[in-house]
C-alpha cells in the first residue's frame, strides 16, 4: 500500500537550507535596465525576441510576395530573396524561439514555479541578456552592412557561404552572422547554467523533482540539451570564421571561384554539416520540449483535470532529449553518406516517435471527460496538439531515406518543419502569453481581440502550410527565387502560391493585432487578481501580483503536493495549490 | 563524431546515475504532504556554485570533444602532414602539471585553515599558469618561424585553433584565480574564499586533463585510437 497522508505538516523538518541573500537594486538603472531580477530579465528577453521576431515576420512577407507574385516587386531580386530566407530562418529558430522559450519563459517561470526568490547566479543572468541583446544587434547590423546580410541559407553550408557568389559571402554578412551566433552561444551558456542550477538547487522545501510542473521539466531538459548542443554550432562558427578570414581549409575543398583557383583545398564541407546538424537537430527539441511542458500545464489547468500519466510525461521528455542527439544525420540523407548510416539514423528517428506519441496520447487522455474551458490558452493548446501531430506525421515520411530522397529540397520539407517547429511552438508561445500575462502585468488580455487573433492565426497557418505539402509533392523546389516556366509546374501551382501569399499577409496582420492587445491590455485590461485561472502551481500563489522583488514576501513557500490537484473529490475548491497542506475549506473538517 | 558520442555517453551515464537517486518512479499524486527522504528528490547540500561549475565543465568538455571529433574526421586526408611538436610543449605541460598540483595544495591548506601556505600555493599556481600561457605563445612563435603557419596545412590550422581555444580557457581561469588570490592576500580566509579556491582547483585539474588529451592527440599517440574509430565506422 502506498502511504497516503493528507495532513502531514508535522512531517516537515525545519528549514535546513538558509534563505539566500538577495541582491537589491539601488537605482532606477539597476532596477529596470541592468537588472539582476529574473523577472525583469525575462521581460527584457521576451521583448527583444518579439522585436527581432517581427523583423523575421516582415521578411517572410517579402519572400511570400516574391513567390506569390514573381516579378511584380523589383526590389526583391534573387540576392535579396536569399538574404530574406537566411535571416528569417536564423532569427525565428534561434533568436526568437530559443530565446523566448528559455530566456523568456525560463527566466520568468523557473524561480516562481520552483519556489525560489531568484536565479542562483543573478549577475551571470544579467550578462546573459546583455550578450543576447548584443548578438541581436550584431545580427541586425547585417542589414546595414556593405553587401547586406548573408544569403547562405540558415544552414550556412560552406563552401558557398563564404564565396563571392553568395550575398554577404565575401562582404560583412557572413562575418556578422557568425559573430552574432558566437555571442549568442556565450550568452546562452551563462543563462543556461542558471536555469539548470536553479532547478537543481533553488527549489523550495517539499518541491521534489517529481512534484515539479511539467513546464519546468521541459525547460530544464531543453536547457541541458542546449548546453551540450550549442558548442557544436560554436565550433562550426569558429572554424568557418577562420576559413573566411585567415584562409584555413577546415571546410573549404579545392574550388574555383570566378575563374580563379583558390589557395584553400582539401577541407570537408560534410564536416560542417555534421557539426551543424549535431546542433541543429537537438535544437528542434530545445524548442519543442519547453512547448511540450507548457502545453501540459495549460491543458491540465484549463481542463480542470490532473495530467494523465505524469511520470510517463517526465520520462518521455527525458528520453526524447536523449534520443534527439543520435538522429542528426537524417538531415543529411542526400549528402552522399554511407547507406548503412542512413538506415541507422532513420531507425533512431522513427524511435523518437514512440515517446512523442505517448505524450500526445496523454494530452488527449487528460482532455478526455475533463471540464474543458475553451479559454484562449486552451484554444492555443488544442491548436498545438493538432498542428504538432500533423507536422509529426510528415516527419515520419521524411525520416525514411527512400521517401526523403525525392522529397528533399522541395516545399514539402518547408511545410513539414514549419508545421512541427514553426507553427506548433508558436501556438504554445501564444497560449503561454495569454496564460501568464495576468501574472506578469496584473491584467487580463482582451478576449475579443484574442479570439480574432487565435482563429485567424490557426486557420490561416493551415491555409498557408497545407497547400505547401501539395506543392512539395508536385516537386516544386524550395529555395527558388523564381520558378520560371518549368514543364512540371502546372498553372494551378502558381495560383496556389498566390493564395498562400495572401494568407501569409493575413496571418501576419493578425500578429499586429496581438501586439496591440499586449500594449492595450497593459492599461485597459480587466484586473486579473492573483490567480485568475484558479491554478495550482506556485507562481499563482505569490503574495503580490505582479510578483514583487524576491517573489515570496517574508517566507518561502513550502510544497505539500504535486502540481496537478484539480477536481480532487472532497476538496473545498476544484483546485488545491501546491503549497496548501490539506484539502482546504470547511469541507475538510466536515469530512473528518 | 565518435569522440563526441563517447563524451555524450559519459554525460548520459552521469545523468542516469543522478536520476536513479531522484525517485523517478514515485507516484506524486498519492504522496500528499510527505516530503522526500534525505537524498530522495530533495536538493543536495553541495553549494550551487560548485554544481554550476560542474555543469559548465560539461559544456567545456562538449566543446573540446567536438573539436577533437572534427580533428579526427579531418586527420589523414591527402593534404594532411603532421605538425611537429615543439620541444617547449613538454616544458609547458610540466608547468601546467605543477600549477594543478599547487592548486590542489592550496585547496588542502585552505581546508586545514593554514592561510599562509594557502596564499603561497595560490601564488605558485598563478605564476606557473602564467608561465604555461607564455610558453604556449613561444611555442606558437617557434612553429611559425619554422614555417608552419596557420593556413598552410589543416594540421597546423587545427593545432593553432585548438591550443588557442585551450589557452583562452586558461586565460579565463586566470581571471578567476587572480581575483581569488587577491582576495586571499587582502583578507583572512572566509568560507566563500575556501569555496573559490576549491572551484579554481577543480577547474585547473579539468583543464590539465583536457591539455593532456590534446597533447596526446597532437603528438600522434592518439592515432591508433583514431584508426580504430575509422575502422568501426567503415
Amino acid at each position: 500500500m502506498v502511504d497516503i497522508r493528507s495532513d502531514a505538516s508535522a512531517a516537515i523538518p525545519p528549514a535546513e537550507v538558509e534563505d539566500v541573500e538577495l541582491y537589491h537594486p539601488r537605482s532606477w538603472w539597476t532596477k529596470y535596465v541592468f537588472s539582476q531580477d529574473a523577472k525583469i530579465i525575462a521581460i527584457q528577453y521576451s521583448m527583444t525576441a518579439i522585436a527581432i521576431g517581427m523583423v523575421a515576420l516582415v521578411l517572410s512577407w517579402l519572400m511570400r510576395l516574391q513567390l506569390g507574385f514573381p516579378g511584380t516587386f523589383d526590389f526583391i531580386d534573387a540576392d535579396h530573396y536569399y538574404q530574406f530566407i537566411t535571416m528569417h530562418g536564423m532569427i525565428m529558430v534561434i533568436y526568437l524561439l530559443t530565446a523566448l522559450f528559455l530566456g523568456g519563459f525560463g527566466n520568468y517561470l523557473i524561480p516562481l514555479m520552483v519556489g525560489a526568490r531568484d536565479m542562483v547566479f543573478p549577475y551571470a543572468n544579467m550578462l546573459s541578456y546583455w550578450l543576447y541583446l548584443l548578438a541581436v544587434l550584431v545580427l541586425a547590423a547585417g542589414f546595414f552592412a556593405p553587401g547586406g546580410p548573408t544569403g547562405a541559407g540558415w544552414t550556412l553550408y560552406p563552401p558557398q557561404a563564404i564565396l563571392s557568389g553568395t550575398p554577404g559571402g565575401k562582404d560583412w554578412g557572413i562575418l556578422l552572422m557568425l559573430s552574432s551566433l558566437i555571442l549568442f552561444i556565450i550568452g546562452f551558456t551563462m543563462g543556461g547554467l542558471n536555469y539548470v542550477v536553479t532547478v537543481l538547487q533553488g527549489r523550495a522545501r517539499g518541491m521534489t523533482l517529481m512534484r515539479m510542473p511539467l513546464t519546468i521539466w521541459g525547460i530544464f531538459t531543453a536547457t541541458i540539451m542546449a548546453l551540450l548542443a550549442f558548442p557544436a554550432l560554436f565550433v562550426a562558427a569558429v572554424m568557418m570564421l577562420f576559413d573566411r578570414l585567415l584562409g584555413t581549409s577546415f571546410f573549404m575543398p579545392a574550388i574555383v571561384e570566378m575563374g580563379e583557383q583558390l589557395k584553400q583545398g582539401g577541407g570537408s564541407p560534410i564536416l560542417f554539416q555534421h557539426l551543424f546538424w549535431f546542433f541543429g537537430h537537438p535544437e528542434v527539441y530545445i524548442v519543442a520540449l519547453p512547448a511540450f511542458g507548457i502545453v501540459s500545464d495549460l491543458i491540465s489547468t484549463h481542463a480542470r483535470k490532473n495530467i494523465f500519466g505524469y511520470r510517463m510525461m517526465v520520462w518521455a521528455i527525458v528520453i526524447i532529449g536523449a534520443l534527439s542527439f543520435i538522429v542528426w544525420a537524417h538531415h543529411m540523407y542526400v549528402s552522399g553518406m554511407n547507406p548503412k548510416f542512413g538506415f541507422f539514423f532513420a531507425t533512431t528517428t522513427l524511435i523518437i516517435a514512440v515517446p512523442t506519441a505517448i505524450k500526445v496520447y496523454n494530452w488527449v487522455l487528460t482532455l478526455w471527460r475533463g471540464d474543458i474551458h475553451l479559454s484562449l490558452p486552451m484554444l492555443f493548446a488544442l491548436a498545438f496538439i493538432v498542428t504538432f501531430v500533423n507536422g509529426g506525421l510528415t516527419g515520419l515520411f521524411l525520416g525514411n531515406v527512400v521517401v526523403d530522397v525525392p522529397l528533399s529540397d522541395t516545399m514539402f520539407v518547408v511545410a513539414h518543419f514549419h508545421m512541427v517547429m514553426g507553427v506548433a511552438p508558436i501556438m504554445v508561445i501564444f497560449g503561454a502569453i495569454y496564460h501568464w500575462y495576468p501574472k506578469v502585468t496584473g491584467r487580463m488580455l482582451n478576449e475579443a481581440m484574442g479570439q480574432i487573433h487565435f482563429w485567424v492565426t490557426f486557420l490561416g497557418a493551415y491555409l498557408i502550410f497545407f497547400p505547401m505539402h501539395y506543392l512539395g509533392l508536385l516537386g516544386i523546389p524550395r529555395r527558388y527565387h523564381d520558378l520560371g516556366e518549368a514543364a512540371f509546374v502546372p498553372e494551378s501551382a502558381h495560383t496556389l502560391n498566390a493564395f498562400i501569399s495572401v494568407m501569409a499577409l493575413t496571418v501576419g496582420a493578425a500578429q499586429i493585432l496581438f501586439l496591440f492587445n499586449l500594449v492595450w491590455s497593459l492599461k485597459k485590461g480587466r484586473e486579473a487578481g492573483g490567480n485568475p485561472w484558479r491554478a495550482t502551481t506556485l507562481e499563482w500563489q505569490t503574495p503580490q501580483t505582479p510578483p514583487a522583488h524576491g517573489n515570496w514576501g517574508k517566507e518561502l513557500p513550502v510544497v505539500y503536493r504535486w502540481a496537478y490537484d484539480y477536481s480532487v473529490p472532497g476538496a473545498a475548491e476544484d483546485f488545491i495549490p501546491q503549497n496548501q497542506p490539506g484539502l482546504g475549506g470547511p469541507t475538510r473538517e466536515a469530512a473528518s | 563524431m565518435s569522440v563526441m558520442l563517447l563524451f555524450l555517453a559519459a554525460i548520459a551515464a552521469i545523468i542516469i546515475w543522478w536520476m536513479a537517486q531522484q525517485r523517478l518512479t514515485s507516484r506524486p499524486w498519492l504522496e500528499v504532504g510527505r516530503l522526500g527522504q534525505p537524498g530522495g528528490g530533495e536538493r543536495s547540500q553541495i553549494p550551487p556554485a560548485k554544481i554550476g561549475l560542474y555543469v559548465f565543465l560539461g559544456v567545456v568538455g562538449a566543446l573540446f570533444s567536438l573539436f577533437i571529433s572534427a580533428y579526427l574526421m579531418r586527420v589523414g586526408t591527402p593534404d594532411w602532414w603532421s605538425t611537429p611538436i615543439p620541444r617547449l610543449l613538454w616544458l609547458n605541460t610540466a608547468m601546467l602539471i605543477v600549477s594543478s598540483a599547487a592548486m590542489q595544495w592550496a585547496k588542502t591548506e585552505a581546508e586545514r585553515g593554514r592561510d599562509d601556505t594557502m596564499r603561497t600555493a595560490l601564488l605558485a599556481a598563478l605564476a606557473t599558469a602564467i608561465l604555461f600561457l607564455t610558453g604556449q605563445v613561444f611555442a606558437w612563435r617557434e612553429l611559425t618561424e619554422a614555417g608552419y603557419v596557420l593556413a598552410d596545412n589543416p594540421a597546423n590550422s587545427f593545432f593553432y585553433v585548438i591550443t588557442g581555444m585551450h589557452g583562452l580557457h586558461i586565460l579565463g581561469g586566470l581571471v578567476a584565480l587572480g581575483r581569488t588570490t587577491v582576495k586571499a592576500w587582502s583578507a583572512p580566509a572566509s568560507r566563500s574564499l575556501r569555496l573559490s579556491v576549491d572551484l579554481c582547483a577543480v577547474y585547473w585539474h579539468f583543464m590539465l586533463a583536457v591539455w593532456l588529451i590534446l597533447f596526446a592527440l597532437f603528438a600522434g599517440w592518439a592515432n591508433d585510437f583514431a584508426d580504430l574509430c575509422r575502422q568501426l565506422l567503415t
